[in-house]
């Protein structure tokens, strides 16, 4: 039911865990739904992706796509980021059964959460 | 990679006594057991014979057996066939909110035509009580339908109390006995069940063959229509070889239960005690000691169900999830919010079952391959922050 890649990224998820001096952090989904998603940025003064990682609670396809979106933007200006979609998601994972679409919704969520966590806090700052 | 099966709730092996008694069926004797020739007969003869060693299995007679195409259609023609034979009498049926799909879908579309259906509450084992029973009983009361064991988390139900107030309050009694029927002892006579259905590849017999048995005087209308085989209670040509198959494997597991319960027993301990000291909190769903001797179900905290079966799966363990991403929903497992698990906890349910031929040795791999899916899965958790 699952491809090879997003077996690969549920096996050997990547960029997974916290990362150390976040500057942006965001969490979506509800484990009533069964799927949550942390995601971590650190976001240089040039406003580049520097550093990313999650923590998710869910299926197979919500642990392979959280570890696929942050592969996508991982080097990637948030301007860039901000234009992930789910789609791409699914595309670089080659597929999700339909069942799964919303894991993709998921992370594309998790990363525009984040990168508002990171804008709200430089506002902050000001 | 060691291959291990712990499925058994979903289905069984085909037995190598099962399998060799159905291949005259499938090779030599093709004939139809309506047809009036000797080929006909011959296949009639097994037919028969086969009906003797389910009703001996159950307490039933032979007459009382009818074959259908499984478990699924024994409860559909139970259900539609007393709302249907019973309609003027009354409209209400009493149910349990933990039933397979095949009892629960049914009961739902009777109340879209207008029937009343009870969904009787559980408590935390999953199990109802006789009295619950009793207090739902109306006067428009017109069928029971509680199954025997659960599919899921492998409660029992007081299935013999139930059925004696059934008999005082002279409603139809029918039970769901597809998990139990080969695994724990079952007598429809002894127990007051006026209908009961089972499916044979729940206990090593061949899939797509079943039976219902009903009780002499009950008639319920044909789910099938356009032949007379069954006594006009099922139509539609005999799947001898299955049916040959079934008597075989139902035979055996009665012969076999007290041992092969034994064997279960102990390697269901090894499991839990293995899942309770390597693993911690885990909460075992379904009562410790009155559920089916082959089934084991934990939520495991923090973590998803899928994700387990699919860590489970890439090191060759057969397992299931009540968890709602194994079902195609959004909601986890009805059984077991029934029995009030939060969503959350639902959601990491993981389901072992054995079957007699598992090896203590087949369980230890399991153990070793579960702790590991729960580390690593738990590292990944946001909820969890140990």
């Amino acid at each position: 039911m699952y491809t090879e890649k997003v077996l690969d990224h549920f096996s050997n998820p990547r960029n997974m865990g916290e990362v150390e001096g976040a500057n942006g952090v965001g969490m979506v989904g509800n484990a009533k739904c069964g799927d949550i998603m942390q995601m971590f940025i650190k976001v240089n003064d040039d406003e580049i992706i520097e550093e990313v990682g999650f923590k998710t609670f869910g299926c197979g396809a919500a642990i392979a796509t959280s570890s696929m979106a942050t592969e996508l933007i991982k080097g990637k200006s948030i301007d860039e980021a901000l234009t992930l979609t789910n789609a791409a998601v699914v595309e670089a994972l080659e597929g999700l059964p339909p069942v799964k679409i919303h894991c993709s919704v998921l992370a594309e969520e998790a990363v525009k959460s984040a990168i508002d966590d990171y804008r709200k806090r430089k506002e902050e700052n000001k | 990679m060691m291959k291990v099966y712990l499925d058994n709730a979903a289905t069984t092996a085909l037995s190598k006594e099962a399998l060799e008694s159905m291949m005259p069926y499938l090779t030599q004797v093709h004939g139809n057991p309506s047809s009036f020739h000797s080929f006909g007969r011959n296949a009639r003869s097994a037919v028969e014979k086969a009906r003797e060693q389910v009703a001996n299995a159950i307490g039933a007679l032979p007459e009382e057996i009818i074959f259908t195409g499984g478990g699924t259609e024994s409860d559909n023609t139970v259900i539609m066939g007393t709302a249907q034979r019973l309609k003027d009498r009354g409209n209400h049926i009493i149910t349990t909110a933990v039933e397979h799909h095949a009892v629960l879908h049914p009961c739902e579309e009777l109340e879209k035509r207008g029937f009343e259906v009870t969904y009787l509450e559980v408590d935390e084992f999953g199990a109802v009580s006789p009295e619950q029973v009793e207090a739902a009983i109306k006067d428009n009361t017109i069928l029971v339908t509680i199954m025997f064991a659960n599919n899921e988390v492998g409660t029992i139900m007081p299935i013999a109390q139930i059925g004696e107030i059934c008999r005082k309050h002279n409603v139809w009694f029918h039970t769901d006995a597809v998990q139990a029927v080969g695994h724990v002892p079952v007598n429809v006579k002894e127990m007051n069940i006026d209908m009961l259905s089972l499916s044979a590849h729940k206990f090593h017999g061949p899939k797509g063959i079943g039976a219902l048995y009903v009780k002499k005087g009950i008639r319920l209308p044909s789910l099938i229509m356009g032949g007379a085989q069954e006594k006009n209670r099922r139509a539609g040509t005999e799947n001898v070889a299955a049916i040959v198959g079934m008597g075989t494997a139902i035979e055996l597991a009665v012969a076999n239960m007290e041992n092969s319960t034994q064997k279960m027993l102990t390697l269901r301990d090894r499991l839990m005690n293995g899942i309770e000291s390597r693993i911690s909190e885990v909460k075992l769903n379904g009562h410790r000691t009155n559920r089916l001797p082959n089934n084991v179900n934990y939520s495991i905290k923090y973590i998803e169900g899928e994700g387990i079966l699919l860590h489970l799966d890439l090191n060759g363990v057969a397992a299931s999830s009540g968890s709602a991403c194994t079902s195609g929903s959004l909601d986890p497992s009805h059984v077991l919010l029934a029995m009030g698990l939060t969503h959350e906890v639902a959601h990491g349910s993981v389901r072992l079952t054995l079957s007699e031929s598992n090896t203590e040795e087949e369980i230890d791999y399991a153990l070793n391959v579960l702790e590991k899916a729960v580390t690593t899965l738990r590292a990944m958790s946001p909820l969890y922050n140990k």
